[in-house]
């Protein structure tokens, strides 16, 4: 018996024609501003083509809403290819829709199905909140890096780049901790809304690097503190890493809670000795 | 406002100058520096950069931001790579070399001085940013990894991942934030600058709009920093970030800042064909690709049949054909006109037939499909994401796209405008890429200017105001331009007509696109000199913006910026009819030579194209700094 292979090319043939079409149901989290009161609006949005991206297609709706008098729904986006961090939504109840490793503008429209009802609401979190419709304020964040989240060098100062040699697995590591884009995901994705996995990103991303280590416990206790100040406490959930568009560790929250201990202990001694 | 365009390059040779000048400026003590109040606006790679350093020197620095966060700047999109001459490979780069390779790149339209000094400080930006914890890419034996790029004969090029940009812009990210967490710089996110104000022919201070409320405010201070990106966005769709606009800058030229070279533009030819006429922004996959990828198209025109069934004796590899000694890797605005040239013959590929193949195949049956997934993994993915193609099957599909703007606002040796006060960094200016951009060289420009040329440069225009006073925003100036900027949004939600922002958009970025694009003709540039102020006209007679300026109001801020293209557009075009020679990104159809080669005019045309702005829609006046070159022979390209 001859068993035939399917043509690995026939379910990927090139692209001739244009794609089909979907109508989709969109219900979309309205809010005026800051303090009024949001609702869910429900639009209809027929003839999508799903060779558009999420992005796109709310473009299309808002040039018809905007037709119809209809003020156009306002969200976060900016880059569109997802590595500036801007865009965000909680598509179907899921930070950044339903593809793993994807921000919502990389998104496209092939992933949904011709009669489709979509859910679309703000990412949801007491540090972030709303400024209008979809959008939110994240800059919690920024304070976060504020604090501690750099590596002091006076521009002029720093010697030649190769006097440190970093072996490639840490150069590695880092690079994996700092492709965080700050998007939020993972604060919208946990029941605690805990930014641990941000936060622990930022501080991973220096705290491997031997330039990091003169502030290594310095910034992550800093770091760590004002993040409690504006979020809520990781209870180990892991729904972080499964939302977030970069496909961020959680191993790093690990790493960045031994550091916090050891420099409460470390700032500790050093107060003691100097106080 | 009576113009001199003084280039104020300083005298001896070309490798002792910047050296001279850093001796020769005047300087601002120490403890002076908090008594001067700097405005950066802007907190891209240029502006963060320029911001953290002078808030780290001790100025007092107000940066300014349409974004949320200065992490979101379209600086973080950048993938390839930064340049520097470290010679860490000893393949025999150096300064000179590198100074060379970029005047030669600008196609000899670039100032020497410019070049060498920014030649010379790559170094110190590699050390800077290895410092700050970039985490670049690493050889085996710990040190720092290049890679070749852009058709460099050297390895120069430095990187982090596909992600050269992002990194580079969380260092100075970081930087920023550290000063702003110790109060030397203050941030103002989601504010837009719309206007700058000038007391007694000097930058007094800027106008901006919250965002988030709608309220114009100003702000003032002894210098104004604007470092805020390109305008490749003119063109509707472009690779830049959906919010790259050039108000900033022309609210600058119309204050009397001249405006260099506006139409030196570049295009990728590397860049994901659009799907729909709603595509809203095109997406560029790296140069890389062509290093082991095949171009071609069918050679019948309107050829439908799917790739796999034209036979090679079919296809016509159009780039190795026309240059079999470059090939596929034949320079930027080359690979791009060739293929336009083959979708106006009939000959583009896929649903839109407005592609190119770069196929694979025969790299992946050299190779195997692991290397190349290897080099070429996360493009691939990307590409599969966006298409819904699998590029390891069928060949992708490529198209050139708007991708960097050379021109902006004119500046000196010290980056300063002609508005005395005012200074320009990063893409938002003209100086150092003349006619055209090598690959990895604006993330380069963007750091030193802003790490380690204008904290310089500052000092020398801020030195004699020592004592003096930030002018008091309640001045009249400011009082006059707040209101004209409340009437001027008040004015576009008044319209009440029916078109949108976009649709705007998308027609001016047509007008643009064909006829001030990748070539230019007398007779197209003439044509969009009469179609662009009678589509403005429409703009202004039929736009609807629904929603109030009162609160946060998205179709009201493009409103503002899409205003701005239009009048940059009609600067564009005649800058474009004044240059009849072709050079770099600019291509004059008439002027090319036998072998279709950009053809440039040294005895009429080495000099820059400074405008001067003489009112809304109207034609501007042409200044000229000549270029001189002691220190490269010019050459006409060939990579026959
Ligand atoms: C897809 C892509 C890939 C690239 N890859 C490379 C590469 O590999 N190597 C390389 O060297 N170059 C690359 N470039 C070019 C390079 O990224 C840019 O030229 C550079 O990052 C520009 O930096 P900038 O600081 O001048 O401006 P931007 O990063 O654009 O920053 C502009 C800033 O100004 C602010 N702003 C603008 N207008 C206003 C206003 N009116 N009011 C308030 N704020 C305002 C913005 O908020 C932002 O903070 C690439 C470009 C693109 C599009
Ligand atoms: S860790 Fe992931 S989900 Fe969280 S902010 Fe960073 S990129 Fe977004
Ligand atoms: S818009 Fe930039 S990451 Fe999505």
């Amino acid at each position: 018996m001859t068993v035939t292979d399917p043509d690995p090319r026939e379910a990927t043939a090139a692209r001739t024609d244009p794609g089909r079409t979907l109508d989709v149901t969109l219900k979309v989290w309205r809010q005026a501003g800051p303090d009024a009161e949001g609702h869910f609006a429900t639009y209809e949005a027929p003839g999508i083509s799903e060779d558009m991206s999420f992005l796109e297609m709310l473009d299309v709706v808002n040039e018809r809403l905007a037709d119809e008098g209809v003020e156009p729904i306002s969200f976060d986006h900016d880059c569109r290819e997802g590595i500036c961090g801007t865009c965000s939504l909680m598509i179907n109840g899921q930070a950044h829709g339903p593809e793993r490793g994807t921000a919502t503008c990389q998104l496209h429209m092939r992933t949904f199905s011709d009669g489709d009802t979509i859910v679309i609401e703000p990412f949801r979190a007491t540090a972030f909140p709303i400024i209008k419709d979809l959008m939110v304020d994240r800059a919690a964040f920024d304070r976060i890096v504020e604090a501690g989240g750099y590596i002091t060098v006076a521009a002029g100062s720093a010697p030649d780049a190769n006097l440190i040699p970093v072996p490639k697995v840490v150069a590695d590591a880092a690079m994996d901790a700092a492709a965080c884009i700050a998007c939020g995901a993972c604060v919208a994705a946990c029941p605690n809304s805990a930014a641990n996995l941000f936060t622990a990103a930022k501080a991973a991303h220096l705290n491997l690097l031997p330039q990091g280590q003169s502030q290594r416990y310095q910034r992550t206790e800093t770091m760590v503190d004002t993040m409690e100040d504006f979020f809520g406490s990781c209870t180990n959930h892991g729904e972080c890493e499964a939302a977030c568009p970069k496909e961020i560790s959680i191993d790093f929250i690990a790493t960045m809670n031994k550091d916090y201990l050891r420099a409460k202990l470390k700032n500790r001694r050093y107060l003691s000795r100097n106080g | 406002m009576a113009v001199t365009l003084d280039p104020k390059v300083p005298p001896g040779p070309i490798d002792e100058k910047w050296e001279n000048h850093k001796f020769s400026v005047r300087l601002v003590n120490p403890n002076n520096k908090r008594r001067f109040d700097i405005i950066v606006v802007g907190t891209g790679l240029a502006g963060a950069s320029a911001a953290a350093t002078l808030g780290g020197l001790g100025y007092n620095v107000k940066a300014f931001t349409f974004h949320d966060s200065p992490r979101r700047a379209h600086s973080i999109s950048a993938q390839g790579g930064i340049n520097a001459a470290k010679n860490y490979h000893g393949d025999g780069d150096s300064v000179h070399r590198l100074f060379y390779d970029t005047v030669k790149g600008g196609d000899y339209r670039s100032r020497e001085a410019n070049v060498y000094r920014l030649a010379e400080v790559a170094n110190n930006i590699i050390d800077q940013c290895t410092a700050q914890g970039v985490p670049f890419a690493r050889e085996y034996g710990g040190l720092l990894d290049n890679r070749s790029f852009g058709g460099a004969q050297v390895s120069r090029t430095f990187y982090a991942r596909g992600q050269t940009g992002q990194q580079l812009l969380l260092g100075a990210y970081q930087a920023l934030a550290e000063q702003i967490g110790k109060g030397t710089c203050t941030l103002y996110n989601r504010t837009e600058l719309v206007d700058i104000v000038n007391v007694d022919g000097r930058a007094a201070g800027i106008v901006v709009r919250d965002l988030l409320t709608g309220e114009i405010r100003s702000h003032s201070a002894h210098a104004v920093v604007l470092a805020t990106g390109g305008y490749s966005n003119v063109f509707f769709l472009s690779t830049n970030a959906m919010a790259c606009n050039v108000t900033a800058i022309w609210r600058a030229h119309r204050r009397g800042a001249l405006f260099a070279n506006p139409a030196y533009t570049q295009i990728h030819p590397t860049c994901i064909p659009s799907s729909d006429e709603f595509q809203s922004k095109l997406t560029l996959m790296s140069e890389s690709l062509r290093n082991d990828g095949r171009i071609w198209v069918p050679e019948r025109a309107g050829d439908d049949r799917s790739p796999d069934q034209i036979p090679e004796s079919e296809r016509d590899y159009f780039l190795e054909r026309k240059y079999p000694a470059f090939g596929n890797l034949v320079p930027r605005d080359v690979a791009s006109r060739n293929a336009k040239a083959m979708i106006d013959a009939g000959k583009g590929v896929g649903p839109l037939h407005n592609g190119v193949y770069l196929d694979f195949t025969s790299s992946i049956e050299r190779l195997g499909e692991q290397t190349v997934r290897e080099r070429y993994g996360n493009l691939f993915d990307m590409y599969a994401r966006i298409t819904g193609e699998d590029p390891y099957r069928v060949p992708m599909r490529i198209y050139p796209a708007p991708h960097y703007t050379m021109g902006g606002l004119w500046v000196d040796y010290n980056l300063e405008t002609t508005v005395p006060g005012l200074y320009a960094i990063g893409e938002a200016n003209f100086s150092d890429h003349g006619a055209n951009r090598l690959g990895a060289s604006a993330l380069m420009q963007g750091l030193a200017d802003g790490y380690f040329v204008l904290p310089y440069t500052i000092g020398d225009g801020l030195a004699p105001l020592l004592g003096t006073k930030p002018v008091d925003t309640g001045h009249e100036a400011f009082a006059r331009a707040e209101q004209e900027a409340r009437d001027r949004y008040a004015g576009y939600l008044a319209i009440g007509g029916t078109r949108s922002v976009d649709w705007f958009h998308r027609e001016l970025g047509k007008i643009m696109w064909d006829h001030c694009g990748m070539e230019r003709s007398r007779p197209g540039l003439e044509k969009a000199i009469s179609e662009i102020p009678a589509l403005y006209a429409e703009f202004k007679a039929d736009l609807k913006v629904l929603g109030d300026d009162r609160s946060l109001n998205q179709s009201l801020e493009r409103a503002g910026r899409v205003d701005d293209f239009f009048q940059l557009g009609l600067l564009m075009c005649e800058d474009a009819l004044q240059r009849e020679e072709s050079c770099g990104g600019h291509f004059r159809v008439e002027h090319q030579t036998e072998e279709g080669e950009a053809q440039r005019d040294d005895d009429e045309f080495a000099f820059v194209g400074a405008w001067e702005h003489t009112g809304e829609m109207r034609s501007a006046v042409l200044h000229k700094e000549p270029l001189v070159f002691e220190n490269v022979k010019l050459t006409q390209r060939s990579y026959k």
